[in-house]
């Protein structure tokens, strides 16, 4: 706050002193003291900044490599793999590759890395676990035997250049097997990129569904959201900040009571289920939990706040002359609306709309909670990889999908609205 | 108001429309209203008609060990994170108003990501980092990561608190005879305290509602009351959880209410300044 005192009388100087002599020196000074501003104030913004780098951005840039790395095969046999990615691949490779692979499987015989590599090459080509197991059983050779021909004798795929190809194929730190994976492609047998095995293609209908739900969810929140917002907008503050306080509060309640209210509404003798039997619409319980139908209520009343705050703020500011204006000059109601309000809306559509979607996309314990099987979406798969099958490849691989589709929903935010304000409008 | 000399069709249009916008109220508010009473429920089903009034679901939640330490952590992480998302969001907040620079648009996009990147993304990410150095099942990984999930909060509050922010206040302060820590003390912080203030509730919430990250990073010594709503809400459904659901609505409700009074004692004030 002094500096804006030294700024200011510094700046009365220059004024004054504009046309002298010294006002070189006098730049040169007002520079200098601009930089120090700017050092000083670049100061405060670095403590934040390294903080998120080592907890946020380094750990996200960590866990986006490892949808490419490859260390198993490299890991395992880092001598035979150099050799490989120079070997030309059109005739067995040479003696010194086989001496090097024989040791190498001898070295990490009953090893975790072999194991490792062993089951990283099963993943591609199913059986060659036992291959690897056993040929590894046979190394060291028995003095007097070459390792080519010990290798060849204990499995004769060792002979055929085939194998020598899969093995060069896969002997690279990097791979997009995982990311083709999650779009539901594979290398075949000679390297070229194929459509996976149909028990093995779920994910593209996994991502399909994160956009299709999340695109529901939006749509149904701004259907919900657009007429609460606009009767807000256009009542008078006292009453307009009364019914904000019915949008905040749920906004404010804790995810998991709202996620375990809904499931006490929803159950087959939950209040839903008794209030639709009493009006004799329904003679059954329906079945609104655990399914698609729970799953899109509890979102949507989660997110619905996301949707009417910006609505609301960009609604706030369109003043209700225009409409009356056109409805003054003979434009019926509802053209007047969608020709003349609507348009003046849009922003705010645009800023609800993109955030809910957003925030819907990367959503995990609401379809956790609430859904079957068939309403989990590419987070699910993402924690799944994590901690069920340890699979670090392909929960990278999805995370890389979901977080690029996130960043460019978010760019395009940031273009339409700058930072997201929530927190602010909230208040 | 309907105008005296409006159509039928639009009185039609205009009470249908009240309808709609109190049935969405009503869809808003139901769930939080349908929870509570059922806390007080004697028998041990989440359902209506109530059979009777009882605290017990409240004496469970005071003494199984598994929920008193749940709430327990809750009040060890929260607190941390916030004060730590405090700390390190409202200078950066002051930076950012006060300087420009090239790349600042990116770099406050990069600070408010945490918002917007999937938290299953930000929980994986963490472990896998957190882990091999000793920081997974611990306070402070989960800490740390609860205060990065919170700043964003802290900073966009506290940067809207200093775009209304007229620092001729603290030039006139200064003028009239105040050195700068009296002007800092007696002008600028009852000012942007608010703002701080409203920040730190924002990244409390955050933190006391999070359970993602919590699922993947925390150990079994650090289940907070989210994680353990989580299993319970998972495994069997008991009016412990609606008990425990009253408790916290209860406690959103008194934050909402904070932030009102911040937010309406610093429109008054803003309004002397001007």
């Amino acid at each position: 706050m002094e500096k804006d005192n030294v700024m200011s009388s510094l700046t009365a100087t220059i004024l004054t002193e504009m046309h002298t002599e010294n006002s070189a020196s006098l730049k040169d000074q007002l520079r200098r003291a601009e930089r120090m501003k700017k050092l000083r104030y670049g100061a405060l913004i670095l403590p934040l900044a390294l903080f998120l780098l080592l907890t946020f951005v380094w750990p996200i840039a960590a866990l986006l490599k490892r949808s490419v790395d490859n260390p198993e095969i490299v890991g395992a046999f880092p001598v035979t793999s150099s050799l490989l990615h120079n070997w030309n691949g059109k005739a067995l490779p040479d003696e010194a590759t086989f001496v090097a692979f024989a040791d190498e499987l001898g070295k990490t015989k009953g090893t975790p890395p072999l194991a490792a590599a062993a089951k990283r090459l099963n993943m591609e080509q199913p059986g060659f676990r036992s291959v690897m197991m056993h040929s590894a059983r046979a190394m060291p050779p028995e003095t007097g035997t070459s390792p080519k021909d010990a290798l060849i004798a204990a499995d004769s795929r060792w002979g055929e250049i085939a194998t020598w190809q899969f093995l060069a194929r896969n002997a690279s730190p990097y791979t997009a097997r995982y990311l083709l994976a999650s779009v539901d492609r594979k290398y075949d047998e000679q390297g070229n990129i194929v459509a996976a095995d149909e028990d093995e293609a779920i994910y593209v209908d996994v991502l399909v569904r994160t956009f299709e739900m999340s695109f529901v969810v939006t749509v149904c929140c701004l259907l919900l959201g657009f007429p609460l917002a606009y009767m807000m907008a256009s009542q008078p503050p006292k009453i307009a900040n009364v019914i904000m306080i019915f949008v905040l509060l749920p906004f404010w309640t804790s995810i998991l009571v709202r996620v375990a209210a809904w499931i006490v509404l929803l159950q087959s003798q939950g209040l839903v289920n008794q209030a639709l039997m009493a009006m004799g619409i329904i003679h059954e319980p329906l079945q609104l939990v655990f399914n698609r139908v729970g799953v899109y209520i509890a979102m949507v009343h989660i997110l619905l706040p996301f949707m009417i705050l910006p609505l609301y703020s960009v609604m706030k500011g369109i003043s209700p002359t225009y409409v009356r204006a056109a409805q003054s000059l003979g434009c019926p109601p509802l053209r007047s609306f969608w020709k003349v309000y609507f348009p003046q809306a849009l922003p705010g559509v645009g800023a609800g709309g993109l955030l809910v979607f957003i925030l819907c996309m990367g959503y995990y314990i609401t379809p956790a909670l609430l859904g079957s099987p068939k309403e989990q979406m590419a987070s699910y798969f993402v924690a799944f990889y994590t901690n069920q099958t340890i699979n670090w490849g392909m929960a990278a691989a999805l995370s890389a999908i979901l977080f690029v589709a996130t960043l460019v929903l978010y760019m395009v935010y940031s273009k339409l609205v700058g930072s997201p304000d929530v927190a602010s409008k909230a208040r | 108001m309907i105008a005296s000399y409006a159509s039928p069709a639009e009185r039609v249009w205009y009470y249908a429309f009240r309808i709609i916008c109190a049935l969405v109220l009503v869809f808003l508010m139901l769930p939080i209203l349908v929870i509570a009473p059922l806390s007080f429920n004697s028998d041990s089903f989440l359902l209506y008609p109530m059979s009777g009034f009882s605290l017990r679901w409240y004496d469970e939640f005071l003494t199984s060990p598994a929920w008193r330490q749940a709430f327990m952590n809750s009040c060890i992480v929260s607190p941390f994170a916030t004060l730590l998302a405090m700390v390190l969001g409202t200078p950066a907040a002051v930076g950012l108003t006060r300087i420009d620079f090239p790349g600042k648009a990116l770099l406050t996009s990069i600070l408010i990501s945490p918002m917007v990147v999937p938290v299953v993304i930000v929980g994986v990410a963490t472990y896998l980092v957190f882990a091999p150095i000793g920081l997974s099942g611990s306070y402070v990984g989960l800490i740390l990561v609860h205060a990065a999930l919170g700043v964003p909060f802290v900073v966009t509050t506290v940067s809207a608190t200093l775009q209304g922010f007229d620092f001729n206040l603290v030039r006139a302060a200064a003028s009239l005879g105040a050195n700068p820590l009296t002007t800092f003390f007696r002008v600028t912080l009852p000012l942007v305290a608010p703002g701080v203030i409203s920040g730190g509730l924002f990244a409390f919430g955050t933190s006391f509602d999070e359970v993602v990250v919590t699922l993947f990073l925390a150990g079994p010594e650090q289940t907070t009351l989210p994680r353990q709503m989580f299993a319970g809400i998972r495994e069997n459904i008991s009016p412990t959880i609606a008990a425990v659901a009253t408790i916290l609505t209860i406690l959103s409700t008194l934050m909402l209410i904070t932030l009102e009074w911040l937010r309406r004692r610093s429109e008054r004030m803003r309004g002397v300044a001007h």
